[in-house]
């Protein structure tokens, strides 16, 4: 069996704010769900299936009550927890479920406020005594990571700015990106160092928002007024130190979640025209370019140079909202807008001046968790029907 | 710096408590699988590789090379120095680099343990060696 043009993205939404101090973090998740079930042409009576991670407060419970959503034709649920690329697994399990008639209708969202609430603290498991003393943040563990592949292959801190450069052209033509400023590798390595080799610009922006996306049959995304998108490839995989053998952390699980969606999807790296690559820090970027084979492993460096993912201007244009990186990373997650950017190009909605021309087939990919301890990826390979 | 920091101290749990009494003694234990004969670290109970119950706890030389670090400079308790660093029996494991100018830390960097105390048993960090 396969999902394989089973299941549309009918509607999408991205929350305006990066900074919502007069908001609750439930009524965020309210406000993009009516966004995306609107973009849609739907209404929330259709909504069949649920899909929420580790932000939405409470869990699948008060997420169902608060947002009032009709729970005698509710009949799919998924709370997978799988940190920023949660919604990209959302994605390919809405995806199974509608494939297997479990639900037609499925709503995912993701909104909170980081800048202006407090966090859930990160839960721990069974390494915690052996761990939790040592510090280990997005900041160091993403920090090592990069200090790894710099070492094993010569990648230079010139070479990760560059990931930041394309994000910033992007980002000037988005009128809601909190970092509008086009910016120079130079500013990137003048900044201040956080973590070696990581400098302040190497890290993505904290962001108060949200997002939410409506997955849906081929038969009723036909009757809506939206162009159709559609998931033809879904991969999943996770990773950690795995009680310490060959510990490798120059790669991330996208090595194993890129090839089965490009299987499924029967297209290979070459055929991708635009790529919306989580971008949590420059290294994660990079890391996930070489993992999918955009470029083989250690040449990533040279790959993202002189200006190689910029629209317009180099051979693979990523991130055109300005991603993580410039415009949002709601509640330090990353995969619903990586999604949303996706659809937006395949759409043709993308802005003007960063629209991929004939974007006919798009790579959404990401990972959640720790880069550097533990993490899982999720990679969704998505068409322009 | 790092030498007046507040450490918690273990929780502790039965699969584990040995390596931490273990730790009181001054002794770094792993854990050893004598079905696929490999090592690892954090200990369990069962082998995360053959899932062999037949794992036995064995004192490492404390001995290890620097795999990667980061020097985290944005910390309300100050600058410190996360690494992995690999065993010279095999596993590696996340630690900090300690007791020394956290600049000249890098990998490839020949390290041992050192151990830090808490209100419980000390916790295992690492120090040029």
């Amino acid at each position: 069996m396969t999902i394989k043009g089973k299941a549309y993205i009918a509607g999408i939404y991205e929350h305006p704010t990066r900074h919502a101090p007069d908001k609750s973090t439930p009524q965020l998740h309210a406000e993009v769900a009516k966004g995306a079930i609107e973009d849609a042409g739907l209404t929330k009576d259709d909504i069949d299936g649920y899909f929420c991670a580790g932000d939405a407060p409470g869990g699948l419970w008060p997420m169902v009550d608060y947002l009032g959503l009709n729970t005698k034709k509710l009949r799919h649920v998924d709370s997978t927890e799988t940190g920023g690329c949660s919604y990209l697994i959302h994605l390919g399990h809405a995806a199974e479920a509608i494939a297997a008639g479990k639900c037609s209708v499925a709503l995912v969202t993701l909104a909170g406020k980081p800048r202006t609430g407090p966090m859930p603290p990160r839960a721990s498991g069974a390494e915690a005594d052996f761990e939790l003393a040592y510090g280990a943040t997005t900041h160091n563990a993403y920090g090592m990571c990069a200090m790894r592949h710099m070492h094993d292959y010569g990648t230079t801190s010139e070479q990760l700015a560059w990931i930041k450069v394309a994000a910033s052209h992007h980002a000037q033509y988005n009128p809601h990106a909190m970092l509008k400023e086009v910016v120079t590798v130079e500013d990137i390595l003048n900044s201040p160092m956080i973590s070696d080799p990581l400098h302040r610009m190497d890290c993505c922006v904290v962001t108060d928002g949200g997002g939410a996306m409506i997955v849906t049959t081929p038969e009723i995304a036909r009757s809506l007024k939206k162009p159709l998108v559609r998931l033809i490839g879904h991969g999943e995989a996770m990773k950690g130190p795995r009680g310490g053998k060959d510990l490798d952390l120059t790669y991330s699980a996208g090595v194993w979640s890129g090839p089965r969606a490009f299987e499924e999807a029967g297209v290979t790296p070459k055929d991708i025209k635009y790529a919306s690559i989580y971008d949590s820090f420059t290294i994660t970027v990079l890391m996930q370019l070489e993992d999918l084979g955009f470029c083989k492993k250690g040449e990533g460096g040279k790959f993202v140079a002189d200006g190689n993912l910029i629209s317009g201007v180099g051979k693979l244009p990523f991130n055109t909202d300005g991603g993580g990186l410039c415009s949002n990373h709601p509640v330090n997650r990353g995969g619903m807008t990586k999604i949303l950017e996706a659809v937006r190009q395949l759409r043709g909605e993308a802005h003007p001046k960063v629209q991929v021309q004939n974007c006919d087939l798009a790579i959404a990919h990401g990972t959640g968790g720790l880069l550097g301890v533990r993490h899982a990826a999720s990679t969704c390979i998505l068409e322009r029907a | 710096m790092s030498e007046a920091k507040k450490y918690n101290a273990p929780v502790t749990n039965p699969e584990t408590a040995p390596f931490w009494e273990a730790a009181k003694a001054g002794k770094f234990m792993i854990k050893r699988c004598t079905t696929c004969g490999e090592a690892h670290y954090f200990p369990r109970a069962i082998c995360p590789f053959c899932f062999s119950d037949k794992t036995v706890w064995e004192e490492s030389s404390g001995e290890a090379t620097v795999y990667t670090y980061s020097l985290m400079r944005k910390s309300p308790t100050g600058p410190y120095a996360i690494a992995y660093v690999t065993l010279k029996e095999g596993p590696s494991l996340q630690t900090n680099i300690v007791d020394c100018d956290l600049e000249t830390v890098k990998i490839g960097q020949k390290v041992k343990v050192v151990w830090k105390p808490t209100d419980g048993a000390p916790l295992p960090f690492f120090t040029p060696s």
